[in-house]
């Protein structure tokens, strides 16, 4: 996968976003890159205003005044996103070839219409299927999706399912149009911890069935660890660490994932105490020039405070901290 | 829990007694980037000031007659003379000094009728809101009768029964407006006490009065504020309807309204009697149109951000660029 | 465990509930409204907590588990059953008792962001309480007694100037607390107080939760939805499920022998942040979704979704009965 000489399905490169705000300029992505592989899973985590979300929604063309896009570029297969001339190239690859499933599905979904005529709808706009091609199609993908009696189904409207349902429909929808490379952003952060479980065992099996890639936006390191191949950390609008899981979670490097994983309650050990990092994260506004985490960090140098670093550790794995800097060297 | 500590406290709340005052200025200087809420603060400033300063700015009585001048034409014609600016009416008053004098009536009815019919108006939908069970049943009920009636009635009724005055037309025309204020509030009310935070009073043990005059209203500010401004608009052009049908002002006191009924009978041959008051009301219900549309813009923070971003977005990304040449320049040298 | 009220008045439970029971009004159903429908909200649930410890209420969403907390505080109609708070019956107390009882026990919202008015600053929002119940006489006091509490829960004093939005969800959410303690309760119910906070904030407001306690002998009754964040904070844990209680039992033995299915699903749906091990962990997941509370089927309510379902559970409910020292679990299988 990593030796094929192709460029990667998806590339962001050094963006940035702000948000300009009464405040200020709220710098929301401070140059964030970062590729996804055919086939792959990627997992971006952060805590809220980590940007993460900002990340995938400049992908999706979905930063909206007072947000801009002021620095990067993304490509998909090689060719820019953000390319003013190919704008209408754009749009069919956004919806059909990358795919977003939300937060909250009631938010995405028409509480008018059935769901059965807002899958149809996308099936005969994307695809052009007749009426009843897009029908059975959308069976098809309700089947796939593991919803039962799919024909009763299509003809309900979205108030009339359960959260974890509608989340489903969600997932069948982002499936519809066959896409190469699918965003789930906090995909069950709304949902019960039984329900998470259950969506969470669906994107694993679909995943591996159909080969997507797949960007996975979440707070939670829980879900990262069981599904996905590659993870970023993200902080104050920065990667902090990125590479594949495997390592990361086993050895986290930057000082943040590890406060991080440290901090996520585990129901497989005992502990008396949680652990925390104290402090808060910056305020983007006025970002600190050097390290992000810097008043956050027990291991702090000098070097911190004025200058971001970017070290390359090897087996596609970079953190940006000096304190990684200094054990590479040793 | 050391007394330098608590003075920190108490030190931090005298600094920031003056904090309004920031807020004030930065709603000023976003009114300065929104030309037509701009224009409309300007001319309902430019009314007041009139109004209040009606006796020395005004060339003439506005009641005094002149008979040997009746009927006289605006400066610009032949026979217009600068004595009488706008030109005079048939009984040889002054037409821009009881313009001038009208915008006294008009504000001072807008203003008390908005006060008095929002204040009862809002009481009443808190209660209504917020007690819920019988209390809301009646004050609803209440409201629905009133709407039903036609309002005009009510007025007539009450005007032949006490007889015309300001004072009457601020009464019947506050009876007749504060259903308004009751139905928002009463809406506002139902959801804003779903909230966190009034449940977080209850649990503290507020009492309801407590709860509904610091928690709830203070959050409905910005909406009433808005609809207090609509419904002035309103109140405006009803008191001119009132007195155009000689159930408002009285002669000889003036009003945008009445000076509009006396002048329709002269409209052939002095065109000026009805376009200028008229002209008058028209100015002043637009200008406060466009303060109450800048204002449901500034109330919904969503709407502010975006239009602050609209503005400001290129003159910050200059000062930032600024600064990042400003940073780089010592770093290459 | 009525046995237990002879041993002594310090294992007198500060809050006993007994067969509480909330049943909700939700309108009527049918042509002219024939129908009425009821929601069963928490059902025959009995539970007790002692001075200075701490219950965790685990349960998903419509479990009744915040339902149950805001019975206690007296804000929601109990339709059957009785609370005690230190021996004394509070179950249908007028709204002058639970004025009066708000004074010892007091609730800690999920929402830092909901739970502050916005219009008011944070000396006005941790001073209203104190107000309120007369407890301060002017503003001198009240910035003096403010700046305590807000020392107490690790913010500066000059806190108390600002307004809400100058600070982030976990600074607020210690502003609640501060709200929480000003009337210097002695139970407090934590109504998912850090679920809507940072992985790395939600560590910081636990422990602060738990020094409090410590510092002065507080009992909470602390709501989750799930078993992640309650196992550092809680003495003894409640799982919930559809109104019902379906196990309690001492922390250490929910987590390392759990009995009942529910219980167990819930343990394996937390995902651990580990991806070997979260891979080769054998995930119980229970399919389908929580029966409907406007109709619950008869019998045990997890019923739909367990694996081990025979015929008793489908015709009569279990209660909840004690399995070993230390734990009751309500299952017929296990």
């Amino acid at each position: 996968m990593n030796t094929s000489p192709k460029a990667p399905l998806l590339e962001v490169r050094d963006l940035v976003v702000n948000f300009y705000t009464r405040g200020g300029v709220v710098q929301a992505s401070r140059g964030v890159s970062f590729q996804v592989d055919y086939g792959q899973t990627l997992g971006i985590v952060g805590e809220s205003g980590s940007g993460k979300s900002v990340a995938v929604q400049a992908v999706m063309g979905l930063i909206f005044n007072p947000g801009r896009i002021e620095g990067g570029d993304i490509f998909f297969k090689g060719r820019s996103l953000l390319d003013p001339a190919g704008k209408k190239r754009v749009r069919q690859v956004r919806g059909k070839e990358i795919a977003m499933i939300f937060q909250d599905p009631m938010t995405s979904l028409n509480p008018v219409f059935t769901i059965g005529t807002q899958i149809t709808e996308v099936l005969r706009h994307h695809l052009g299927m007749t009426k009843d091609q897009a029908k059975k199609r959308a069976m098809d993908l309700l089947d796939m999706v593991d919803i039962n009696a799919p024909e009763k189904r299509l003809k309900q409207y979205p108030h009339e399912m359960s959260g974890g349902m509608r989340q489903r429909v969600m997932i069948a929808m982002a499936l519809a149009c066959e896409p190469q490379l699918i965003i789930a952003d906090e995909p069950t952060t709304a949902l019960d911890v039984t329900i998470q479980a259950q969506i969470l065992e669906l994107l694993t099996d679909l995943q591996q069935r159909l080969n997507v890639s797949v960007i996975l936006i979440t707070h939670d390191l829980g879900v990262v660890a069981q599904l996905c191949h590659r993870v970023a950390v993200m902080y104050a609008g920065r990667i902090v660490e990125v590479g594949d899981a495997d390592p990361v979670f086993a050895a986290p490097v930057h000082p943040y994932t590890r406060g991080l994983i440290r901090a996520t309650p585990r129901l497989d050990a005992v502990t008396d105490r949680m652990v925390s990092i104290d402090g808060v994260p910056p305020d983007l506004i006025s970002p600190p020039k050097g390290c992000a985490f810097f008043p956050r960090c027990d291991q702090a140098g000098k070097a911190c405070s004025r200058m971001q670093a970017l070290i390359a550790l090897g087996d596609d794995r970079h953190v940006s901290c000096w304190c990684a800097a200094k054990e590479v060297t040793r | 829990m050391t007394p330098p500590r608590t003075d920190t406290l108490e030190q931090a709340l005298a600094e920031n007694r003056f904090e309004w005052w920031d807020s004030v200025c930065e709603l000023g200087r976003e009114l300065k980037r929104d030309k037509p809420g701009l224009i409309g603060v300007i001319l309902i400033t430019c009314l007041v000031l009139m109004a209040v300063f009606a006796p020395y700015i005004a060339p003439h009585d506005p009641a005094a007659q002149d008979l040997t001048a009746r009927l006289a034409p605006p400066v610009w014609y032949d026979k217009g003379t600068w004595d009488h600016m706008l030109g005079t009416d048939h009984l040889g008053r002054d037409v821009l000094s009881r313009a001038i004098h009208g915008a006294r009536v008009s504000l001072w009815v807008g203003a008390a009728v908005v006060l008095c019919a929002g204040g009862f108006g809002v009481v009443m939908g808190l209660m209504a809101g917020y007690l819920g069970g019988r209390t809301d049943a009646f004050i609803m009920r209440w409201i629905d009768t009133q709407v039903a009636f036609p309002g005009l009635l009510l007025a007539l009724i009450i005007l032949a029964v006490i007889g015309p005055s300001l004072t009457t037309v601020v009464v019947v025309l506050a009876l007749n407006g504060w259903m308004v204020y009751g139905r928002m509030t009463r809406s506002a009310v139902l959801s804003i006490r779903q909230s966190p935070y009034v449940e977080a009073a209850e649990v503290v043990g507020c009492r309801w009065p407590r709860i509904l005059f610091r928690h709830i209203l203070p959050n409905l500010t910005s909406p009433l504020l808005t609809l207090g401004i609509l419904e002035f608009a309103r109140i405006v052009l009803a008191e001119a309807a009132l007195s155009f049908l000689g159930l408002g002002i009285q002669p000889p006191a003036t009003s945008w309204g009445l000076d509009v009924a006396m002048g329709k009978n002269y409209m052939f041959m002095a065109w000026w009697l009805v376009t200028i008051p008229g002209c008058a009301i028209a100015v002043t219900v637009l200008a406060i149109n466009l303060v109450a549309s800048w204002l449901r813009l500034i109330s919904d923070p969503q709407e502010r951000e975006k239009q602050f971003a609209r503005h400001m977005a290129k003159g910050m990304r200059k000062n930032m660029q600024a600064e990042n040449d400003k940073e780089r320049q010592p770093e290459t040298s | 465990m009525t046995g237990q009220t002879l041993e002594g008045r310090s294992d007198q439970p500060l809050v006993d509930v007994r067969n509480l029971s909330v049943l909700f009004d939700a309108g009527r159903a049918g042509f002219w409204g024939r129908k009425r429908l009821t929601v069963h909200a928490v059902e025959n649930v009995s539970f007790d907590i002692r001075p200075g410890e701490t219950l965790g209420l685990v349960g998903e969403s419509g479990s009744g588990k915040s339902t149950t907390g805001r019975a206690i505080l007296g804000r929601v109609p109990v339709s059957q059953g009785h609370i005690y708070f230190q021996g004394k019956e509070i179950t249908h107390a007028g709204k002058n008792r639970v004025r009066e009882l708000s004074r010892d026990m007091q609730l800690v919202f999920q929402d830092p962001y909901a739970s502050l008015n916005p219009r008011m600053k944070i000396i006005d929002i941790v001073a209203e309480p104190l107000r309120v119940h007369g407890m301060v006489k002017n503003t001198k006091a009240a910035a003096k007694e403010v700046a305590r509490l807000l020392e107490l829960v690790g913010l500066p004093p000059d806190a108390g100037a600002r307004y809400p939005h100058a600070f982030s969800g976990g600074q607020r959410q210690r502003v609640g607390i501060a709200r929480a303690l000003a009337l210097k309760p002695r139970f407090i119910v934590a109504d998912e107080p850090v679920s809507a906070l940072d992985v790395s904030i939600r560590a910081q407001v636990v422990n602060l939760m738990q020094d409090l306690q410590a510092q002065f002998g507080l009992s909470y009754l602390f709501i989750a939805h799930d078993l992640a964040v309650v196992r550092h904070i809680s003495h003894r844990i409640a799982i919930m499920y559809a109104g019902n209680i379906v196990e309690l039992a001492e922390r250490h033995l929910i987590y390392d022998s759990p009995v009942h299915p529910y219980t167990r699903a819930l343990l394996s749906a937390v995902p651990v942040p580990d991806p070997p091990v979260q891979r080769a962990r054998q995930r119980i997941t229970c399919p389908g979704e929580p029966p409907n509370p406007l109709n619950p089927p008869s019998g045990c309510r997890f019923q739909s979704r367990c694996p081990y379902v025979t015929g008793t559970c489908r015709e009569k409910a279990p209660e909840l009965a004690r399995r070993r020292p230390g734990q009751m679990a309500a299952c017929w299988n296990c």
